[in-house]
């Protein structure tokens, strides 16, 4: 037995993107010897994978807070080029530009997000004669801007959706093409990008708010508020077309069924779509290439469509960068794509033909973030304690962060892409599920458990997902995973094998003077489990002919109420046990649970995807339940409470004010996005305890109410 | 059914369905440890009566009231407390079936005033085992004249005292009792006073932890505070040497039974008591944890299977250190990643939290560990944090626990509030403590040992075995600033002065040098340095000079 539990050190093995195979990187007789990566996070490490498989130098640049981190550690030299916040490190291009002046730079990789779709960091490089791992400075102003990128698109053939062609200011102006066009609108960001200032209209009064924060935003994320509005297709599927161009040579990829938004910002995506068919991809892919043809465009680029129910599509936008998901089509298509872009870059043709882009398999990726999905997924802040990530074949992860890392409000709060591939989707699935089982994160709250929930929602199995999937799915906001009878006796089950594990070492202590020195041979536990008890039986069995110590146990259900009358019986295997893991064989099939914390009477356990504590009684303890007090709870429904760390930005409210449900008070700005907290039921304001510019902790009582 | 459970009529119906049910079907009994004696049937009336046959009848009629205690109504009433009764606290916090009760039939010999008699008089003594571990233990039970101390009472706690130091047990006393018995009057304080006694003859040569369960005022409270370890359980029970009532008569002070000594109250602002637990289930639970943790004499070593490597190595410890000299980081990471399945058991976490003190085992053997917070007053010692940290010392060292300290302490915290309230004194309890102690002593410097902060945790100078610096130590009598002010006198360029200081001693290597701290490890390595030398210190020999006892700066 104690062999089981003992465990050899838990060094996480490094997985995941080195998963790509090597392509044409057998010939760089020439090519760039340094690069440098302006991005942080997975994407940067990404980007240095590629890199360093093709012989390339890599210099990271970071902010003082990163100075630890993955990026930074994987790059051969780094370069600090301001302090946190964005606007003064990630986005300050001037000290990038010095940065590649020290080091010698000879390209600049912008990864997505930041300067990715910036032109004047382009016109800069231009400057000083460093190439740009990207788009021209006209294609990408052409297409990266969305008023002008719709303007392109519909001369080049390609289907737009309806709306105003061109910028709209003024909320008189605002309010007006809204209600030509007819709700619900979208109001975006010109520059926007990554679900940041754009928000869906239904009526005048979202059309006042949402203008307003979307161009705030804007202005915080991408410096440039100019604002557009157009049509919101409802139902509709979001799928994109990856593109590769080397201004002669445009060639399309499979597409990518992006469907599964929150606050427009995608969380699962994945290659091929359950929904297309040839006809239309080819399509798509003619309009997507006919784009780039249009533009001269030269690197790697997505263009974005809305499908409908009929598979007709809408022309959305383009994407004149690497995208998040890219992994989803380099696993099908079996491409580098970050390669592709920087031997484009350094002028080389295309080696690949349109007829190489074949599918092979399936996709999915599931984009795992530090937020709360039982909050709204508000962001999590703080440091990643335990970090364990899956592997095996056909799971790829792209992470930007290791064990010990600290999620902090400055920046994008994703974690990692969990990317799984095989030969079909739900071979696919099946692997995602796993992975999300193998995935253990402590110290910042995570949506595994809302991402392994959608994974087993029969609508998604069936391939059947819109744009509005999430709030038709989850209209109250995600409850939790609803463990089913056979769930809670299993976890029952794995409750009581570690209390028995706790008993079996507890009594390996010296002082043991009992006339048995180990446990007795059986034992009566009561599992607890929300509202559902089990009394549960446990004992060893014999193993026949082994001389090592049994891992074989016979686990009964019993009714006490009937004379202890065996209700079920189940035979349980020890597979596997680490102090995070325990993988049980309940009869006959292996569960995985993971073990996250442990209070004197109860396990905390996370079983497909969601924790749950598990209380494990003696029968004693049990009966003795009855008369304990019960907790008091603390009535928090005559204050605002801060739903999230985050920078109070401005107070829409004074003491003294009545105010109604669902009225404004206060913008809470937590990692760029910026949270309205309304009025939870009519009242008046009795004291405030902020003021706009204070930093606030999650749970911290805003503002109190009469 | 000697050695039973009291239970009201609900209880003891949902009990016979358990042992009617499980316990009958066949299976194999649920403990084979069992040792209580075997249940006696109902004495059946025959014709013929024999005086045995009497005498049997008595004695099944005077345990069957000493397990009743103080009738029906008061079990209700204590149960609808939320508390349990005397012997469902005995039954949760022992083995199944362990308990032997002693003196179940003694009753009070007073006189005067009526006073109820019911055999047991209020108090519950015997030995049992926890995980194994032979343990002596009282449980007071206020259902019988509100628990309070009479002579016999004292007696009876007094009785199983002498025994466990005889045997070298560690006593676990369940406090819960209104005070002493007024009725018996000196009689009663005379009991007091020979438990006190008691409590510290046994004190240093076994383990003595009191779980305050219900009131304990006046007198009472002093044999707790004697014990080595105190237990309370929140919202019902108070510790204070006078009551609201006289508080207000005295000072004209309103203030409630929490307010004045409640479980809060002794775990963040008196340190009068080391956990707080939510209720009697969930302390008893955490006592048992707890008791299997701790040695039982000083000759028997706590230990038991090792469950992790020694040899396991932590690569996030290399970067846990934060760049920046002020920045905080949290210890009790450090310390969970060092100790085996990162099981640390804190004692008082609530009080002077700028030093962590608590239990956690490596390779299977129970360590103290002491260890400065950075998160809290920047890891500074003060009043509190002296005293928390000397008594965790002292009590390792007379258990033969070997203590690991980490460190990271700026010094003493400055002010008049200190000086005045004299951390001259408090602080010397510390140094005291250290040098005094005779145990194996390893300890790893993470970051600052400034000062006469850094002759006071466990230095080479005060007998430490072995002494290590992480890389990122600095071993210097202050912080750049202020030495920077002392030796130019504010002349010159201070970045560039600071700089220089900064070279010279904000690291490990003049310690280094002159064998202060016997290596620079790799923060990652920690817990295989200190695995390695608690098994070379595990049959370390020290002795102090022979003395009636050193003079503790009290």
């Amino acid at each position: 037995m104690n062999r089981l539990f003992k465990v050899q050190s838990v060094i996480p093995k490094p997985t995941g993107w080195s998963s790509i195979r090597n392509f044409h990187s057998t010939s760089p007789s020439f090519m760039f010897e340094k690069i440098l990566v302006a991005n942080r996070g997975e994407i940067a490490c990404r980007v240095m994978e590629t890199c360093k498989k093709m012989g390339i130098k890599t210099v990271a640049i970071h902010s003082d807070v990163d100075r630890n981190a993955k990026h930074v550690s994987m790059a051969d030299e780094a370069i600090c080029v301001g302090p946190a916040p964005t606007s003064e490190s990630y986005l300050n291009i001037d000290a990038i530009i010095e940065a590649i002046k020290m080091t010698g730079a000879q390209a600049v990789h912008p990864g997505y997000g930041f300067l990715s779709e910036n032109s004047r960091f382009v016109k800069e490089l231009e400057n000083i004669g460093v190439t740009f791992i990207g788009p021209g400075s006209y294609a990408m102003h052409a297409l990266g801007d969305k008023i002008e990128s719709k303007r392109i698109a519909k001369e080049a053939g390609v289907s737009v959706v309806p709306g105003f062609i061109g910028e709209v200011d003024g909320m008189d102006h605002v309010l007006k093409i809204a209600n030509e066009i007819g709700y619900p609108v979208m109001v975006k960001a010109s520059a926007g990008g990554g679900g940041k200032g754009m928000r869906v209209c239904r009526n005048d009064e979202d059309v006042k708010i949402g203008f307003r924060l979307s161009k705030q935003e804007a202005k915080s994320s991408f410096g440039d508020d100019r604002m557009l509005i157009e049509k919101y297709i409802e139902h509709g599927r979001h799928i994109e077309i990856q593109v590769l161009s080397d201004g002669e040579t445009a060639l399309y990829f499979p597409e990518r069924d992006c469907s599964i938004q929150r606050r427009n910002q995608k969380v699962i995506e994945e290659a091929p779509s359950p929904f297309m068919n040839e006809e239309t991809r080819v399509k798509m892919g003619e309009e997507a290439a006919a784009l780039c043809r249009a533009v001269g465009y030269k690197s790697a680029g997505t263009v974005e469509f809305l499908v409908d129910h009929d598979k007709s599509f809408y022309f959305l936008e383009m994407n004149t960068r690497l995208q998040v998901e890219h992994p989803i089509t380099e696993e099908i298509t079996k491409q580098d794509l970050v390669e592709h872009m920087i031997r484009i870059a350094y002028g080389e043709k295309l080696k690949i033909k349109q007829s190489d882009l074949k599918i092979h398999g399936w996709a999915m990726e599931s984009r795992v973030y530090a937020e709360d999905p039982y909050r709204n997924f508000l962001p999590s802040i703080g440091r990643v304690k335990k970090y364990i990530r899956p592997s095996g074949p056909g799971i790829r992860i792209d992470g930007g962060i290791f064990e010990g890392a600290e999620i902090s409000t400055y920046y994008d709060p994703l974690i990692s892409k969990l990317i799984t591939f095989g030969e079909n989707r739900k071979n696919v699935i099946t692997k995602m599920k796993r992975a999300l089982d193998e995935y253990y994160i402590k110290g910042v709250n995570h949506n595994v458990a809302f991402l392994r929930d959608v994974m087993e929602n029969k609508d998604f199995v069936d391939g059947n997902v819109t744009t509005d999937f999430i709030p038709k799915e989850y209209p109250e906001g995600f409850q939790g995973y609803k463990f089913s009878p056979k769930q809670i006796e299993q976890l029952s089950i794995c409750a009581v094998f570690l209390r028995f594990v706790e008993q079996h070492k507890n009594l390996t202590n010296s002082a043991n003077t009992s006339r048995t020195s180990s446990i007795s041979p059986d034992i009566l536990y009561i599992a607890k489990v929300e509202n559902v008890r089990h009394s549960v039986h446990f004992y060893p069995l014999e193993n026949e002919g082994e001389t090592e110590e049994s891992s074989k146990f016979m686990v009964q259900f019993i009714d006490q109420d009937k004379d202890g009358e065996v209700l079920k019986e189940f035979e349980v295997n020890l597979v596997d046990a680490t102090p995070q893991f325990i993988k049980l064989n309940i009869g006959g099939i292996s569960h995985r649970f993971q073990i996250h914390d442990k209070s004197a009477t109860a396990f905390t356990l996370q079983f497909h995807g969601s924790k749950i504590p598990v209380t494990v009684l003696t029968p004693e303890e049990d009966l003795l339940t009855q008369y304990m007090p019960v907790k008091k709870t603390v009535d928090s429904s005559n204050s605002l409470i801060s739903p999230m760390p985050g920078t109070i930005l401005s107070l829409a409210v004074n003491v003294g004010d009545k105010v109604v449900l669902g009225q404004e008070l206060c913008i809470v700005e937590a990692m760029k996005m910026q949270n309205v907290l309304r009025a939870p039921k009519d009242c008046e304001i009795k004291s405030i305890n902020v003021k706009p510019g204070q930093v606030v902790s999650v749970d911290e009582v805003l503002i109190d109410f009469k | 059914m000697l050695g039973r459970r009291l239970l009201n009529k609900n209880t003891i119906q949902l009990l016979n369905k358990n042992s009617n049910g499980v316990l009958s079907q066949g299976i194999k009994s649920f403990s084979t440890a069992k040792t209580a004696p075997p249940a006696k049937e109902p004495f059946k009336a025959v014709k013929y009566e024999s005086t045995i046959d009497r005498v049997m009848g008595r004695i099944q009629e005077e345990t069957e009231r000493a397990q009743l205690g103080g009738g029906l109504k008061r079990i209700d009433v204590q149960h609808g407390k939320g508390k349990l009764l005397a012997r469902e606290r005995l039954d949760l916090l022992l083995d199944d079936g362990s308990f032997r009760e002693y003196d179940m039939l003694v009753t009070h010999r007073c006189t005067d005033f009526n006073v109820e008699k019911t055999p047991g008089d209020g108090v519950v003594t015997g030995h049992g085992t926890i995980n194994g571990k032979l343990v002596f233990v009282f449980s007071q039970d206020s259902t019988v004249n509100g628990g309070s101390l009479s002579e016999a009472h004292a007696e009876k706690i007094c009785k199983i005292m002498d025994k466990a130091m005889l045997v070298g047990a560690p006593v676990i006393g369940l406090n819960d009792s209104g005070g002493a018995r007024i009725q018996e009057g000196i009689a009663s304080l005379a009991g007091y006073a020979e438990v006190f006694q008691r409590n510290v003859m046994a004190s240093g040569v076994i383990p003595q932890i009191s779980v305050i369960m219900g009131p304990c005022a006046g007198g009472a409270v002093y044999s707790p505070a004697i014990t080595d370890y105190v237990f309370m359980v929140k919202d019902t029970s108070y510790l204070f040497v006078t009551g609201p009532e006289v508080v207000k008569s005295v000072t004209n002070q309103e203030i409630s039974q929490e307010g004045l000594g409640g479980a809060k109250i002794h775990t963040t602002k008196s340190g009068v008591a080391h956990l707080a637990f939510d209720n009697d289930i969930e302390a008893l639970k955490k006592v048992r944890e707890f008791v299997t943790l701790l040695p039982s004499n000083p000759n028997q070593p706590a230990i038991r299977e090792p469950f992790d490597s020694p040899s396991r190595e932590d690569v996030v410890l290399d970067q846990i250190i934060p760049d920046d000299p002020n920045k905080p980081y949290d210890m009790k990471e450090v310390i969970e990643r060092i100790v085996d399945e990162g099981e640390f058991f804190e004692i008082q976490p609530d009080f002077a939290k700028n030093i962590i003190v608590g239990y956690a085992r490596m390779e299977g053997r129970t360590v103290g560990f002491v260890a400065n917070q950075p998160k809290e007053l920047a890891g500074c010692l003060d009043i509190d944090a002296s005293v928390k940290a000397a008594r965790f010392v002292r009590f390792c060292d007379c258990f033969n626990i070997p203590i690991v300290t980490l460190i990271d302490v700026p010094g003493f915290l400055p002010g008049t509030n200190q000086e005045h309230n004299g951390i001259i004194r408090h602080g010397a309890k510390l140094l005291y403590a250290y040098a005094e102690a005779t145990v194996p002593k390893i300890s790893i410097i993470t970051r600052k040992a400034y000062g006469g902060a850094y002759d006071v945790m466990s230095s080479k100078h005060l007998r430490g075995d072995t002494n290590y610096s992480w890389p990122t130590g600095q071993i210097a009598v202050m912080g750049s600033k202020g030495a920077v002010e002392i030796i130019f006198r504010g002349k010159g360029d201070i970045k560039e002065q600071e700089q220089i200081y900064n070279d010279k001693f904000a690291n490990p290597l003049p310690a280094a040098r002159r064998g202060f701290i016997d290596d620079i490890i790799p923060p990652r390595m920690s817990r295989q340095y200190i695995c390695e030398d608690l098994e070379i210190l595990k049959n370390k020999k020290l002795s102090n000079p022979t003395k009636k006892h050193g003079n503790i700066v009290l």
